[in-house]
């Protein structure tokens, strides 16, 4: 807990009272919360929270209607943050190398640059020898790699993840997660990772953040206490775990409820 | 949908013409039709035998190729570069999209008077003529490419900070040429039929001359010939487009 009042003493993102209304409807309701740097943030919420809204506005693909948005030691020299969106986002018309190296053709790196920076994170995600495949001949799991890989090669400030894994099948989305710990435990990132998924957000993240139903509020922020590195299974097993889950689930439950009854007023 | 294995669905795309052809022949043998105006199709090759020896076909074959080559390039890169900055960019669409739907339907055929009145009896008018040909199925079909790009796509490229030229180079561009393609072969045949229009007129050499002076001498086998070699030049443009289509979109190649 040093270590965290350490990391957010001076943060890498430090949202205040950040609101988003597409026109009468509010979608995000004066957000506050703090990331410190290298730390692993997880978003949790139900459906329509407006967790994928709050991601574009992090991105700065969309922006706020209200609020403030500060980032903390910001480097120049490397881009503010790289998305990993949900569902394909890799280009069908580039092969697997192409795609991971586009963040750095973007930035008009030489290609010898490019060549080395690429391959090392392509050899982690298991793609190499898949270098020239197009994204057809890929499974969903490994168009996914590549998107991650793509993400980690620009060497962003901050690594913004959208559900990455939700369209994967349960063998594919443990591979992915422990691949994604593996990798990012080497490098450090501060990372948000936008996720519908208890266990995921348990497994993955540092601290929790639990999303209220539309209008999207935090309404709880929860620490796991799990060391790291983190092993996806034997974490699964551990008596703790359920319990985390399960507490999380608690603040959760009310909120999918709310949803589901909002939804259900709407449809009437 | 019944599917044929695919040496078989090439066997019959080239068994249905000369099927087509064989029956012509034998009802012009028999004497079923009218060979004044319906001559043989051994007949016509021998004609068009003929006219490669003496390079009369070969003249004119010629001047028509380069008019398409020319006019092909000229109503083609306009039309992609306009289609991609409508497809992306919205006023540039508002902006042309009236003027499109408000010339497109003018039949370029009516437009000849006054290409030819502007560009004069020369190459140009010619040249233009099939530009106009090219230039709306190309544009079109451009724009409909971009524009079925998935939004996703778009945001990769601002996300990993393209620049607008960028994006079109990497994403619009790639995203849009199965449609590109189509449109290109579109055009090809626009332009073979505006061809043989603008050179029935005011033209001393070109496939639609050789047409048009078949007619006014009545050498029905020339004009036949001419018909013929616009056909072939039709099935052949397909065949190299169908290639390039297969080397410039090698994500679509979906072999069973």
């Amino acid at each position: 807990m040093v270590e965290q009042t350490r990391r957010l003493s001076s943060p890498k993102i430090a949202i205040q009272s950040v609101t988003k209304s597409f026109g009468s409807f509010v979608a995000l309701d004066r957000l506050d919360f703090k990331v410190g740097a290298g730390e692993f943030f997880v978003i949790v919420g139900p459906s329509g929270c407006g967790k994928t809204t709050l991601l574009r506005i992090l991105s700065g693909l969309e922006r706020q209607s209200a609020g403030n948005i500060a980032l903390g030691g910001v480097d120049p020299a490397r881009p503010a943050n790289s998305i990993v969106f949900q569902g394909d986002s890799i280009f069908p018309w580039m092969n697997v190398f192409e795609n991971a190296a586009y963040g750095l053709r973007m930035r008009r790196l030489p290609d010898r640059d490019v060549q080395e920076i690429v391959r090392p994170f392509l050899e982690k995600m298991g793609l190499w020898r898949f270098r020239q495949h197009y994204p057809h001949q890929l499974s969903g799991g490994m168009r996914q790699r590549v998107s991650i890989a793509r993400a980690f090669a620009t060497d962003p400030d901050i690594l913004l993840m959208d559900e990455p894994f939700s369209a994967l099948d349960e063998q594919n989305k443990v591979l992915l997660q422990e691949e994604l710990l593996r990798i990012w435990e080497e490098t450090k990132k501060t990372v948000v990772f936008i996720t519908h998924s208890v266990d995921e957000a348990v497994i993955l993240g540092d601290r929790i953040m639990v999303m209220t139903a539309h209008p999207g509020r935090p309404k709880a922020i929860i620490d796991v206490p799990f060391p790291r590195p983190r092993d996806v299974l034997k974490l699964r097993a551990a008596p703790d775990y359920g319990r985390l889950v399960l507490s999380i689930w608690e603040h959760l439950r009310e909120e999918v409820q709310r949803a589901r009854a909002q939804q259900e007023e709407d449809a009437a | 949908m019944t599917r044929f294995r695919a040496g078989t669905e090439q066997l019959i795309g080239i068994a249905s013409p000369l099927l087509l052809l064989a029956l012509w022949e034998a009802a012009a043998r028999v004497g079923l039709i009218d060979t004044r105006f319906f001559p043989a199709p051994s007949t016509v090759i021998l004609q068009l035998v003929l006219l490669a020896r003496t390079g009369e076909l070969e003249l004119h074959l010629w001047a028509s190729l380069q008019r398409l080559f020319w006019g092909f390039l000229l109503g083609g890169i306009p039309a992609l570069l306009l289609g991609l900055a409508m497809g992306l960019y919205r006023p540039v669409r508002i902006a042309i999209d009236p003027l499109v739907a408000a010339t497109y339907p003018v039949p370029k055929s009516a437009i000849l008077p006054l290409v030819l009145l502007i560009f004069g009896l020369g190459e140009m008018s010619k040249v233009v003529m099939v530009a106009l040909g090219v230039f709306y199925p190309i544009l079109i079909n451009t724009v409909a490419g971009v524009r079925n790009i998935q939004p996703i796509y778009l945001d990769v490229g601002r996300n990993f900070g393209a620049t607008g030229w960028q994006v079109f180079r990497t994403i619009a561009l790639p995203g849009a040429l199965p449609n590109i393609m189509a449109g290109v072969k579109l055009g090809i045949g626009m332009g073979l039929i505006l061809i043989a229009i603008a050179e029935m007129i005011g033209a001393r050499e070109g496939i639609g001359y050789m047409i048009w002076n078949a007619w006014q001498i009545l050498a029905v086998d020339t004009m036949y010939v001419g018909l013929m070699v616009i056909a072939i030049l039709g099935f052949l443009f397909n065949l190299i487009l169908d290639a390039v289509e297969h080397a410039v979109v090698p994500w679509r190649n979906r072999h069973a």
